[in-house]
């Protein structure tokens, strides 16, 4: 039987060069991605807003939308936002925390229940209090803070400091475009999204670590090659692996993208967006930033001197031939 | 590094067996279970509310209304303490947290200070813990003729926690009304409840009986009828039936009590454990308000020698014996308590009236329906997802993938029998994590595989390339599975609910996939090595 194999052994690819095209490119979505969000701002759930949202299948199988939003609307309950998802009929209806407090919150749902339950299977309902959005903002915020601080606490630990920068930058960056995913969706944030950026958080990170631990190993083999290419054979080497890895993640992802229903979709379809990022930021930001990070010695930094040289020497022959 | 000691391939193979049979329970029927041995494991994981479909609700003690209502007590007995010592005053404010009580003549400032003093209780006070030895209240002054109680903010932290010790115990039986099955109910943080119902479609009837007061009484027992024999015939008008200690099988004791209640519930401000001062035995002490004590005062002066009933819920909690009159508004009940019974009654009393009304701050229900979609395209997507990476890596790794996938079945056994252990929850997040898991635990294997590739196409020979392999690539799995785990714990530590749920089953998966990767796979590969001896890299 012949066996696959996803990525060449024995390959030479110069990655790190990329960056004159990966280093613009992921400034530029992340500055967008920024913009976005202080303008147009995340589809933020009732997890984080407060309110009350009502999920619904219709027992005919097919949703009457238009009827759906004005009775919801004639509940007078401020804004109201109706939508249809997934097949078969679901709808969802989402309100806003009302004034007058929790009795008025209870009286609105029963109004929506006995309202909806002769056409429509009531499958979900969540009131979320203003206090406890609060602090669930709150521990969604910290929860990513921390996570990016003590695993770079923990990286610096394990390796130099600068190696430990250069993957919790990449690690923002992945968040940053996750955040972006989100935004240009307009998928629902919610706690379940927060759970999907730490686990992006820690996939971005094992992606790195890997490489990076074979930059330490080969820093230590090979005292004067050039950072570029110390870096490049360190991406090679450990190409095959992330190549496998991010399939069988990826192949699992999808299978939940595919088949886990659709409470779970949005869960997935980040993870699976997540997956890509990571591994794209792993050998095209988070390794060739070590460039400017620095993994110098005194021997590096005269080899690197040298391959510059030879490098301009090699610009200005051809030059010399067509003379 | 290839050779495995027969007791180490032992203790493999007996962690896989242990590994099955604590996951067996989750797929085996109920009645295969019900005919295991009692020793037997047969925990299996409890579905969280968005599998099973039920209701949970967020309860808040309102801390407001118990600092107030506590204040408005004391100054309320500060006013009956003053008219006991008949010291004239001509205010008694509350301002705050202080009651400030302004005498008419300022040479009683000491004694009113000796009176209010009175009324403070130690902080903390319960029969397992003996308190600090604190007072919830400052007693001081303010001008010379003007004596001040201050509640202290310890004192009235430690009311909210005792507080929500009290609802805790309310709820319960309340929830038990609805005779739904296995309720669950939680302290939550500093002030809260977390109630959770499965199979509860419509939680409004959940927060009807959770708003009302528990309906406790005081009454007296009827003479003609001895505690604990059933009557004979037909009862006077004015009394009726209740039963002692009634539990599910046992109808307890039957009581011929009264139908005039002495006190009720809200006339009871507070009820404390503690122990008798003569004889050490566990006691409840309890107060009333001022109306509450006139009444029981009262009545017991007229019937010292009678039982009188404690009935809560038409229950009848216990029935002492008066024996003597009860006029400081306040008492204690001895009897065959144990410390934590003592507790229990106190709590019991203290529960009467809600000690502060309950908030509904978050509420979520999912129908069962939905539930039972979410496990059917859960249980899908993981076969499926387990399929695409089984063989993903056979058609990539041949006899080495197969082993993998070996390992990976068991990773995937272990996270289900480590969760029924620990009796965790599985949510629908959860789900998700044993899917992730499933693509990610292969990684450990492929960090391997990859590395003695490596090796083996540097030159080595096939059984040091095996090694260095193995030996090369353990740093690194640590290193990448840690940075995933501090990510897991702190998902574990903030998150709640069904985010929690991912995060332990990806620990969990954490754990179980090192574990397997390293481990089972290289002792598969030592037999294999063992029995083929190949001179070729099979990938």
């Amino acid at each position: 039987m012949r066996l696959i194999r996803l990525f060449p052994d024995d390959s030479k690819f110069r990655f790190v060069r990329w960056r004159v095209l990966s280093f613009p490119f992921s400034a530029f979505i992340t500055v967008t991605t920024v913009v976005l969000f202080l303008t147009v701002g995340l589809n933020f759930g009732i997890d984080f807003t407060g309110g009350t949202l009502m999920e619904m299948q219709a027992k005919s199988g097919q949703a009457d939308l238009s009827s759906v939003r004005s009775a919801a609307h004639s509940f007078e309950a401020g804004e109201v936002e109706v939508q249809e998802f997934g097949q078969g009929g679901q709808v969802s209806v989402r309100f806003r925390t009302q004034p007058g407090g929790q009795a008025a919150q209870d009286a609105l749902v029963q109004k929506a229940r006995s309202t909806f339950q002769n056409d429509y299977e009531i499958r979900r309902v969540e009131t979320v209090g203003p206090r406890v959005s609060g602090e669930l903002v709150q521990s969604g915020t910290l929860g990513v803070v921390l996570s990016i601080v003590s695993v770079l606490v923990y990286l610096w630990f394990r390796f130099e400091f600068n190696l430990a920068l250069g993957a919790v930058i990449g690690t923002l960056h992945d968040i940053v475009l996750t955040v972006g995913f989100f935004l240009i969706t307009r998928e629902e944030f919610n706690m379940t999204s927060i759970a999907a950026i730490l686990t992006i958080v820690g996939y971005s990170l094992n992606e790195t670590v890997v490489v990076f631990d074979r930059t330490r190993e080969l820093l230590r083999k090979y005292k004067n090659i050039p950072t570029e290419e110390l870096l490049d054979l360190s991406i090679n080497s450990t190409m095959s692996r992330t190549v496998m890895t991010a399939t069988t993640t990826a192949l699992s992802l999808l299978a939940l993208v595919l088949f886990g229903g659709q409470a779970i979709q949005g869960f997935a379809n980040v993870m699976l967006f997540g997956v890509l990022i990571c591994t794209y930021s792993a050998i095209f930001v988070s390794t060739p930033m070590l460039i400017y990070l620095g993994v110098k010695t005194s021997a590096r930094a005269a080899a690197d001197a040298k391959a510059e040289a030879e490098a301009k020497a090699a610009e200005s022959k051809p030059a010399q031939v067509r003379a | 590094m290839l050779h495995f000691s027969p007791w180490k391939t032992a203790a493999i193979g007996a962690l896989c067996l242990l590994g099955v049979i604590f996951a067996l329970p989750n797929v085996l029927p109920q009645s295969v279970l019900n005919s295991y041995p009692s020793w037997f494991p047969a925990r299996t994981i409890v579905l969280g509310l968005d599998l099973q479909g039920g209701s949970q609700l967020l309860l808040e003690v309102d801390g407001e209304a118990l600092r107030k209502s506590r204040a408005v007590g004391l100054q309320e007995e500060a006013r009956r303490v003053m008219r006991e010592a008949r010291i004239g005053t001509t205010g008694i404010d509350l301002n705050g947290m202080t009651v400030a009580v302004t005498l008419r003549d300022p040479s009683d400032l000491a004694k009113a200070q000796e009176r209010l003093r009175t009324l403070a209780q130690p902080i903390g006070a319960s029969a397992f813990a003996p308190g600090t030895g604190q007072l919830d209240l400052e007693v001081g002054q303010r001008n010379a003729n003007v004596a001040t109680a201050t509640l202290t903010d310890q004192g009235l932290q430690a009311r909210v926690r005792q507080a929500v010790d009290q609802s805790l115990e309310v709820i319960r039986r309340r929830v038990d009304q609805l005779g739904t099955v296995e309720p669950s109910i939680q302290r939550q943080g500093a002030d809260r409840v977390l109630v959770q119902v499965p199979g509860l479609a419509d939680p409004q009837r959940l927060k009807d009986i959770l708003g009302q007061t528990a309906k406790l009484e005081f009454r007296l027992v009827d003479p003609n009828f001895p505690i604990g024999q059933p009557p004979s015939g037909p009862l006077p008008a004015g009394s009726e039936l209740m039963y002692e200690g009634a539990k599910d099988d046992n109808p307890g004791i039957p009581v011929v009590v009264e139908r005039r209640v002495i006190v009720s519930g809200e006339d009871l401000t507070d009820a404390q454990p503690g122990f008798d001062q003569n004889n050490r035995q566990p006691i409840v002490s309890f107060k009333f308000n001022t109306r509450g004590a006139q009444a029981f005062a009262q009545v017991t002066r007229e019937n010292v020698g009678r039982p009188f009933a404690i009935v809560l819920d038409d229950k009848v909690i216990s029935a002492p014996r008066i024996n003597e009159p009860i006029t400081g508004g306040s008492g204690q009940i001895s009897g065959n308590f144990t410390v934590e019974s003592a507790n229990d009654l106190a709590v019991l009393l203290r529960a009467g009236a809600l000690p502060a009304p309950l908030n509904v701050v978050e509420e979520r229900t999912v129908g069962p329906g939905l539930g039972q979609d979410s496990i059917t395209a859960g249980t899908r997507a993981t076969w499926v997802a387990a399929i695409f990476v089984i063989v993903f890596m056979f058609a990539t790794y041949g006899v080495f993938g197969f082993f993998a996938n070996i390992a990976l079945i068991v990773h995937v056994v272990f996270i289900f029998a480590l969760m029924s252990l620990l009796g965790a929850t599985l949510t629908l997040p959860g789900i998700a994590g044993i899917v992730l898991t499933i693509g990610t635990a292969v990684d450990s294997n492929v960090l391997i595989y990859e590395r003695i590739r490596e090796e083996f196409r540097a030159g080595r020979t096939m059984v040091s390339a095996i090694e260095s392999g193995f030996k090369h690539a353990f740093a690194v799995i640590v290193d990448s599975n840690s940075t995933m785990a501090i990510a897991a714990l702190i998902l574990f530590l903030l998150g709640s609910g069904p985010v929690r749920g991912f995060a332990v089953v990806f620990l969990l998966g954490i754990l179980t996939t090192v574990i397997t990767a390293v481990t089972m796979t290289r002792l598969m590969i030592a037999l294999w090595y063992r029995r083929t001896r190949p001179t070729t890299m099979p990938f």
